[in-house]
């Protein structure tokens, strides 16, 4: 089933389904619906950072050095610890300022220069193209691999093939052509590409399905667990060394390296500038990809180490070269459909990284390498030109081929003397040397120009000479002779032994010179001379970035310019219509009447910045000062103008924060009135309540004591019965006022609690006891279910007993005559102890059984009497309850048909 | 905003952590060719290591937004 | 022929009070404690007065208040409202409703027979 055609089908078909995948993306984005506005995708793009490079060359460096392929992975999870600092600060200065590569970040950062900006894209390409000649290598291998099963046969190192049948040529041309559909589709040079992000967000679950796929396999297919193949690596004393082979000591600088070089990567290379920060569509998605990410890279090399292991075992001694494995271990196994998903995952892995750093690069090279140039050659000719955006395609699309057929010329040159572990760490060390320049930017006002390109300049070179020459001359493309003896002789210049300095493995040896000079001649000539006008207003939008109000550009510019002027000269670049529409839509903005002829300050910023996103700020910077007539500011003009601004800034910031302050203070003003004409309407309730309930006695004893008074021959009968009920309207009202302080005391915390241990049964039966002559009166009968050596519970017995009171006396209040029936039982519920009463009363209805429990209210319409009591009963009894909640839980009441009022309070028991 | 800068510390402590976590000396300490579960020691040492800091990053981060 | 006064209070203590005191001063006394009993008695029996509560079971006093101007029988009852509240919303609902006068819980006897001898026109 194996065989070219099936291959070349699934490559296709999986190449297919990824364009679908952006074309969609990007049909969503035009409508405004994006499918990649999640921080999930955010992070899974990120994983572009994983290529063929860790799909198939993790393994075959773990089946060297053990662990030693996990620095790669540990640099960037510690980095994205820091990226709320870095990454951030990288996302919204590019934002700001429109920057679409890294190239334009260093350019903009140091004044808008053009020289930066090439040199940056040079050492980016040059840096870059052994990294792509990687992806070619690993997937023509494959290929070739895949193409002579079932056999397993290692491609061989010799023989040259001529350029037209090989067929790494071939598949560089289709990546070239695969990347210009994806990256240069549009017409439109300067928006994002959502669908690439969507397409290699998907890649990213493709290439980790199929490396977690294998790991599987080998683990639990060709051996039993990991632990039984650590049992045959046990036996094996070659293997056996492995698994303690860490970087102690003297190799620990090795190792040391590693780390520093992977967590620079994830900033400065150009595929990760591209997806992080140019391609970040909402800055918040940074939080997510801070841990996702690096949880990515730690599933991906779960099983690294398995797959070598069981690679090193299962091929010992046929000469299988390890890089291999991931595919030959299916291949062996004759699992088809699994060397097959390999295979797919392995292209996943290459398209991806390709796809985003050819773009990245090409990106670069157009902005800050070719069209200046052009500029500067026929600047006027191209000032004419109506539309120019087929031209930037053009380029785009040139250099995308131009790349790749690089990278191709890379791999045949030296590919072949290479694992593939190493050539990735050629490209690490080469966009390493951004960040002296790019953090120093971000965070030291004093670098210049001038510092930038000595420390970039230097350190390329000491890159060039200590790493890229060698890797050439291991491929015999360069004499031998070069690194053993040096070049003419001199042993001191021996590139990967310079000065003498021994000791290092060629990585530790590169990055300590390279960032000796680099860092060296950064900040030494940096501080030579004080910045320029244009640096240092640059330099206060890098480094102020992340301030509460951020600095504005435009403060910076003072001129005059024609707003048709400034409006067809972006259109050549973005097209008359983006132009037509972005102009009309700034000038809404800032209230600038279109029929104005002078364009402000603001304006001009505004198309400087559309254009910077189109050609990059330097291109973008010469091209406004070709139409305006700009008066350039002096350095003292520009420290003025950053003071005041700062000035004005702090003025503003504290502005705001008192207007914040005014702000919150009104709403909690407002909310305090709110509450106080709630408690106002509360208070008035009560307190109309309570005058009723005193006037009601009040009446009867002053209506009975005047009669008595007036009547002095009254009978005796009347007199006694009359004086009888003042003396029980007079009881009436000194319990009111009792219940009232009562209440008061225990709504204002004031009460005194004596808690006690308390025998519920012991405490319901007093309470009975107190209340059975109600119980005659009435010709009720109780019926009980105490059940005997129930827990205590911790609680103020006194209080208990009143709720008891409350609760019989209410309950006896609305039996019916002669039948009445109360029901009392005590039992442990699931949350403590639970105490009912119940009757066969009236029962409460459903809306009404949240009122008994207010003050004063008294569900009087429904009964047929006017109820007696003071209204307050059940209010006290639910605050005793609601006090010893937590210790007792709450009061509950429930319907129940027959018309019982049951109700509950549950104690938790003391023990 | 409290809440934002401790969250920002907390992530430099776990970058510190981590440094020291996954460098000599302290990587050192486990090559000492015994195993974990039949798993060689400095492998599960650095694995779980490794998901540690990854799970002490989503706690700070995740924890923030409540 | 002695007048006839109705009494409609929920609070039997009250009631007690004042129907002595107005057989004391003659008058013949009927007896309601909610507000549908007030308006049924009203209707059979025609009372020349009705001293009213405000809140009572049943029908609020001031809700008997209303059905009895329109019904040409009641027409020429008068009302008087005993409120236990003393708000000025509460008296100003009660008299726009058609009560005759209104006192003040608690009331003077005295006061409170001289109103009704006034109500009744002496």
């Amino acid at each position: 089933m194996l065989n070219g055609p099936v291959i070349v089908t699934a490559s296709f078909f999986y190449l297919a389904l990824l364009f679908a995948v952006a074309w969609w993306g990007d049909k969503r984005a035009d409508q405004g619906r994006s499918i990649i506005s999640s921080p999930t995708i955010y992070a899974l793009s990120m994983a572009v950072y994983t290529t063929t490079w860790t799909f198939y060359g993790s393994v075959g460096r773990a089946a060297v050095s053990g662990i030693g392929f996990l620095p790669i992975y540990l640099g960037p999870t510690l980095v994205m610890a820091l990226s709320g600092f870095l990454l951030l600060k990288m996302i919204r200065i590019a934002k700001s300022n429109r920057i679409t590569s890294i190239a334009d970040f260093i350019s903009s950062r140091y004044g808008k220069s053009h020289l930066l900006g090439g040199l940056v894209t040079v050492i980016a390409v040059v840096g870059i193209v052994p990294y792509i000649a990687l992806q070619l290598k690993a997937v023509s291998g494959s290929v070739n691999l895949l193409l002579e099963y079932p056999d397993i046969v290692m491609p061989s190192r010799s023989t040259t093939l001529p350029v037209l049948s090989d067929m790494s040529f071939y598949i560089a041309l289709i990546l070239a052509a695969f990347t210009i559909v994806f990256g240069t589709r549009h017409l439109d040079a300067t928006e994002r590409h959502e669908g690439m992000v969507a397409a290699i967000a998907l890649e990213s679950v493709v290439k980790l399905v199929a490396f977690l796929a294998v790991g599987l396999f080998v683990t639990y297919g060709l051996y039993d667990s990991f632990a039984d193949i650590f049992e045959h690596v046990a036996d094996d004393e070659k293997l056996r060394r492995l698994t303690t082979a860490i970087p102690s000591g003297q190799d620990f600088t090795g190792w040391f390296s590693l780390t520093v070089l992977a967590g620079l990567a994830i900033l400065f290379l150009p595929r990760q500038f591209q997806v992080a920060v140019v391609e970040n569509v909402n800055e918040s998605h940074l939080k997510r990809a801070t841990w996702l990410f690096p949880l990515y890279m730690l599933l991906i090399n779960l099983f690294v180490l398995p797959i070598a292991f069981g690679g090193l075992l299962h091929f010992n001694g046929q000469g299988i070269d390890a890089d291999t494995f991931v595919l030959t271990l299916p291949m062996a196994e004759r699992q088809e459909g699994l060397a097959l998903l390999v295979f797919i995952g392995g292209l996943s892995a290459a398209t991806g990284m390709v796809i985003v750093e050819t773009i990245a690069l090409s990106t670069m090279v157009c902005n800050d390498l070719i069209m200046p140039i052009l500029l500067r050659l026929r600047g006027l000719a191209l000032a004419e030109a109506k539309d120019l955006t087929r031209l930037l395609l053009g380029i785009r699309r040139g250099a995308i081929v131009a790349i790749l057929l690089l990278g191709y010329l890379y791999f045949r040159l030296a590919g072949n003397a290479y694992a593939l572990v190493s050539i990735g760490l050629i490209s690490f060390s080469a966009v390493a040397q951004f960040a002296p320049a790019m953090i120093g930017g971000m965070y030291w006002r004093g670098g210049t120009r001038g510092g930038a390109l000595a420390g970039l300049s230097a350190g390329f070179l000491v890159w060039g000479y200590t790493l890229l020459l060698p890797s050439f001359a291991k491929s015999g493309w360069l004499v031998a002779d070069f690194l053993t003896q040096g070049p003419f002789g001199f042993s001191l210049l021996r590139p990967q032994q310079l000065l003498g300095l021994t000791g290092l493995d060629e990585i530790s040896h590169c990055l300590f010179w390279e960032f000796f000079v680099n860092i060296g001649a950064y900040v030494a000539v940096s501080m030579v001379r004080p910045p320029t006008a244009a640096e240092a207003s640059q330099a206060t939008l890098f480094v102020d970035a992340l301030k509460h109000t951020r600095p504005v550009g435009a403060a910076m510019w003072r001129g005059r310019a024609k707003i048709s002027d400034l409006q067809a000269l972006v259109g050549r670049f973005l097209g008359p219509q983006r132009a037509e529409s972005a102009f009309a839509y700034a000038q809404n903005l800032g209230g600038v009447a279109a029929d104005e002829l002078e364009a402000d300050a603001e304006l001009v910023h505004f198309a400087e910045s559309l254009l910077a996103g189109a050609i990059g700020s330097a291109s973008a910077r010469v091209l406004v000062a070709s139409v305006a007539k700009e008066e350039p500011l002096s350095l003292s003009e520009v420290m003025d103008i950053l003071d005041e601004s700062s000035q004005l800034r702090s003025y503003s910031q504290e502005l705001e924060r008192k207007s914040r302050e005014l702000e919150d203070a009104t709403r909690d003003l407002k909310a305090a009135n709110v509450r106080l004409q709630e408690l106002d309407r509360v208070k008035d309730d009560i307190m109309s309540s309570v005058t009723h309930e005193l006037r009601t006695p009040l009446t009867s004893i002053r209506a009975f004591s005047e009669i008595l008074r007036d009547d002095p021959k009254m009978h005796l009968a009347d007199r006694e019965r009359f004086l009888g009920l003042v003396v029980s309207e007079t009881e009436r009202l000194t319990r009111l006022i009792n219940q009232t302080l009562d209440l008061a005391k225990i709504e204002s915390g004031k009460a005194d609690w004596h808690a006690t241990e308390v025998d519920l049964k012991d405490l319901i039966e007093q309470s009975l006891a107190a209340t059975s002559q109600l119980f005659r009166e009435r010709g009720a009968r109780i019926a009980l279910d105490l059940p005997d050596g129930l827990p205590f519970i911790l609680s103020d017995r006194d209080r208990l007993i009143q709720v008891m009171l409350n609760l019989l006396s209410n309950a006896v209040k609305f039996l019916p005559a002669g039948s009445g029936l109360v029901r009392v039982s005590l039992r442990a519920g699931a949350n403590g102890l639970e105490v009912s009463v119940a009757d066969n009363g009236p029962g409460i209805r459903a809306q009404d059984q949240q009122i008994i429990f207010e003050k004063f209210r008294q569900v009087g319409d429904s009964m047929t009497d006017k109820p007696t009591g003071t209204g307050l009963g059940l209010p006290i009894s639910r605050r005793i309850i609601e006090h010893f909640v937590g210790a007792c839980g709450s009061i509950a009441l429930r319907e129940k048909a027959p018309p019982f009022i049951f109700t509950c309070l549950t104690c938790r028991p003391l023990y | 905003m409290h809440r934002r800068i401790l969250a920002g510390e907390r992530l430099v402590a776990a970058f510190l952590c981590g440094c020291l976590l996954f460098n000599y000396p302290l990587l050192s300490l486990f090559d000492s060719g015994g195993t974990l579960f039949g798993i060689p020691l400095l492998y599960a040492y650095v694995f779980v290591a490794w998901a540690g800091l990854i799970a002490m990053m989503a706690w700070i981060i995740e924890g923030q937004s409540e | 022929m002695s007048k006839k006064v109705l009494i409609a209070d929920d609070e039997p203590n009250i009631v007690i009070s004042l129907e002595f005191l107005l057989r004391r001063e003659g008058f013949e006394v009927l007896v309601a404690v909610d507000g549908e009993e007030a308006l049924a008695k009203a209707r059979a029996e025609r009372p020349d007065l009705v001293l009213l509560d405000v809140m009572m079971p049943k029908m609020n006093g001031l809700m008997s208040v209303r059905p009895c101007a329109p019904i040409p029988e009641l027409a020429s009852m008068r009302v008087l409202m005993l409120t236990a509240k003393g708000r000025e919303t509460e008296v100003s609902k009660g008299l726009g409703l058609g009560a005759d006068g209104y006192m003040t819980k608690p009331f003077s006897t005295k006061d409170l027979v001289a109103q009704v001898r006034v109500l009744l026109g002496g």
